[in-house]
């Protein structure tokens, strides 16, 4: 990790509670991501990690807390304010646009940046076109990035699943976002597609300087990429710091990584 | 062979004017997954939208110029069309988000009486002409070919071109500008449009806008032939059996389901229809629908999503 400074708090989160009917998934939970860091968030199955994301991402509205990002409250963002404000995701359960190609699939991801208005589009005209050449380039820069030059107009719906996680990180990064949210970036993949992944979002990270938050089963991964990891468990924090730090927390250890280690 | 020819061409005309009206419920399934029932009823409101104002504009500016009178009128209707969408988007969509797709197609069907009833009360219920300048006397054609010629029927023919015209600028829209890949990525995936940073409301009403000025297009072009009336307003029913034929989620399926029904009725009804006793045509598209819903209930291109209506 060459030459990449953490920085001031980008992304605050205090006191997050949200629950579904009587099921709590999360309970007072607060944690701050620094900028250019790549912060983790681990537990075990229904802990509320992907909730937590969600929350971030304005997919569901915590009952109580405050969400702070660059110094502005976002209580009640919903999912196109979160991608307004910078905010890139992508989903555990891949969410592709399955009938279209992987380019425009990653086009998708430029949508905002598109200034050109539907008349222009309608007819086509210079301005449109125009557009539509600029975003072309930064979206051939990403495939290049990651490596999928040769899947480019293949249908999303028609590539291994490895490929399409791939695809999937790519559209969030055609948002150019200041903030990239992975839910399980790693899942289901082999070891050599897993290794892939974790230099793609090193690379992510160290390049562009994007902060990333991530949410990951496979430890060693984690403990070996983030600077720092949450811990949930039950919907409650139960450690925060340091890969070493969070290693050494005996609740950590009981909840966790004794049961997996 | 020339009549076989005459009634083929015959029925290929009127088929393209069934996939005009399919079009219009295959661009709102594609864009939102929502059946949309008050398309006819949207045909219907701008046919009268577009005769009563290409009647009253020359009454209320005092000119006789039936071009213009007729432009304007096309430009209003469309203005009018768009707030249509703007309005059902803000007053019915926008509150049913992420609900079961049977409610939203019970949504459809209630803005479809409402858009019925609300047409004639603003426009009146008589039959209104439509005057758009379209050819009417028939004309021969390849009469160095075949003895006779074959009659075709001039109105028809510029019809299934307009239809056409139609079809090809929407495809393109569809596959070639940023909006057109935003509209298919909210019909492919709500959420994960939205967390791109897709706004679902502007797209929702871009794809009412779009279905509405499909509908003014085939009002103009039913009306002109019937006068519009309310009876347009069923001419959404023979393009159900186009959009099972073609599939929901398939514009070229609209244009070719449309194609296949428009032959496949003139050319039963000639030949088929002398052992049973003819009227075939009237039933001959819900059959095939049937026959389709039972073996291939996707229809020819679509995807297998048709359990959703």
């Amino acid at each position: 990790m060459s030459g990449r400074k953490i920085g001031e708090v980008i992304l605050d989160l205090k006191n997050i509670s949200l629950s579904f009917g009587g099921v709590k998934a999360l309970q007072d939970i607060s944690f701050d991501v620094r900028e250019h860091e790549i912060r983790a968030i681990i537990g075990p199955n229904g802990a509320g990690k992907s909730s937590m994301l969600n929350v971030i991402n304005g997919v569901y509205r915590p009952q109580e807390g405050d969400i702070i990002l660059r110094g502005v409250h976002h209580a009640n963002m919903d999912s196109y304010g979160a991608a307004k404000a910078g905010l890139a995701r992508t989903f555990q359960n891949i969410a592709l646009f399955k009938g279209m190609s992987v380019l425009d699939n990653i086009m998708t991801g430029r949508n905002l940046k598109m200034k050109a208005n539907l008349l222009q589009q309608a007819f086509w005209l210079g301005a449109a076109q125009r557009e539509e050449l600029e975003h072309r380039l930064k979206v051939e820069e990403i495939i290049d990035f990651l490596e999928i030059q040769h899947i480019r107009k293949t249908p999303v719906g028609r590539l291994p699943y490895g490929l399409q996680k791939r695809v999937d990180l790519a559209r969030a990064l055609a948002m150019e976002p200041q903030i990239l949210l992975l839910d399980e970036p790693m899942a289901g993949m082999n070891v050599e597609e897993k290794q892939d992944m974790c230099r793609f979002i090193l690379d992510v990270n160290d390049q562009f300087g994007t902060t990333v938050v991530l949410i990951e089963h496979d430890m060693g991964v984690v403990m070996d990429i983030s600077d720092r990891v949450v811990v949930l468990d039950y919907g409650k924090k139960i450690g925060d710091g340091t890969p070493d730090e969070v290693r050494a927390n005996p609740d950590v250890i009981s909840a966790y990584l004794g049961a997996s280690h | 062979m020339a009549f076989f020819l005459e009634t083929l061409l015959g029925g290929l005309m009127s088929g393209m004017l069934y996939s005009l009206v399919a079009l219009g419920f295959v661009l709102i399934f594609k864009a939102s997954g929502v059946f949309n029932f008050a398309q006819g009823a949207m045909v219907l409101f701008a046919a009268l939208s577009m005769a009563r104002f290409s009647e009253w504009i020359p009454e209320w500016l005092g000119m006789d110029n039936l071009f213009l009178a007729n432009v304007l009128a096309f430009a209003i209707s469309i203005a009018v069309m768009f707030v249509v969408a703007w309005l059902v988007e803000r007053l019915v969509l926008r509150h049913l988000v992420n609900q079961e797709g049977a409610t939203l197609l019970m949504a459809t069907l209630g803005i479809g009486y409402f858009l019925d009833g609300v047409g004639q009360t603003i426009f009146g219920s008589d039959i209104y002409k439509i005057d758009v300048g379209m050819p009417k006397e028939p004309v021969m054609m390849l009469e160095s070919v075949f003895e006779g010629g074959i009659l075709i029927n001039k109105e028809d023919f510029v019809a299934a071109f307009i239809s056409a015209l139609l079809v090809v600028a929407l495809s393109i829209f569809f596959q070639k500008t940023s909006t057109g890949r935003a509209l298919r990525a909210v019909a492919d995936d709500h959420q994960a449009a939205q967390s791109i940073g897709i706004p679902l409301n502007r797209i929702w009403v871009i794809v009412w806008c779009v279905a509405g000025i499909t509908a003014l297009v085939a009002g103009v072009i039913w009306g002109s032939k019937l006068g519009a009336q309310f009876s347009l307003s069923t001419v959404a029913l023979r393009a159900l059996p186009v959009v099972i034929l073609g599939g929901l989620t398939s514009v070229p399926g609209a244009i070719i389901g449309g194609l296949i029904i428009g032959v496949g009725e003139k050319l039963s009804e000639v030949y088929l229809g002398p052992y049973v006793g003819g009227g075939i045509e009237i039933w001959f598209a819900y059959m095939l629908a049937l026959v389709f819903l039972l073996f291939r209930p996707q229809g020819l291109f679509g995807e297998k999503i048709i359990d959703r209506v």
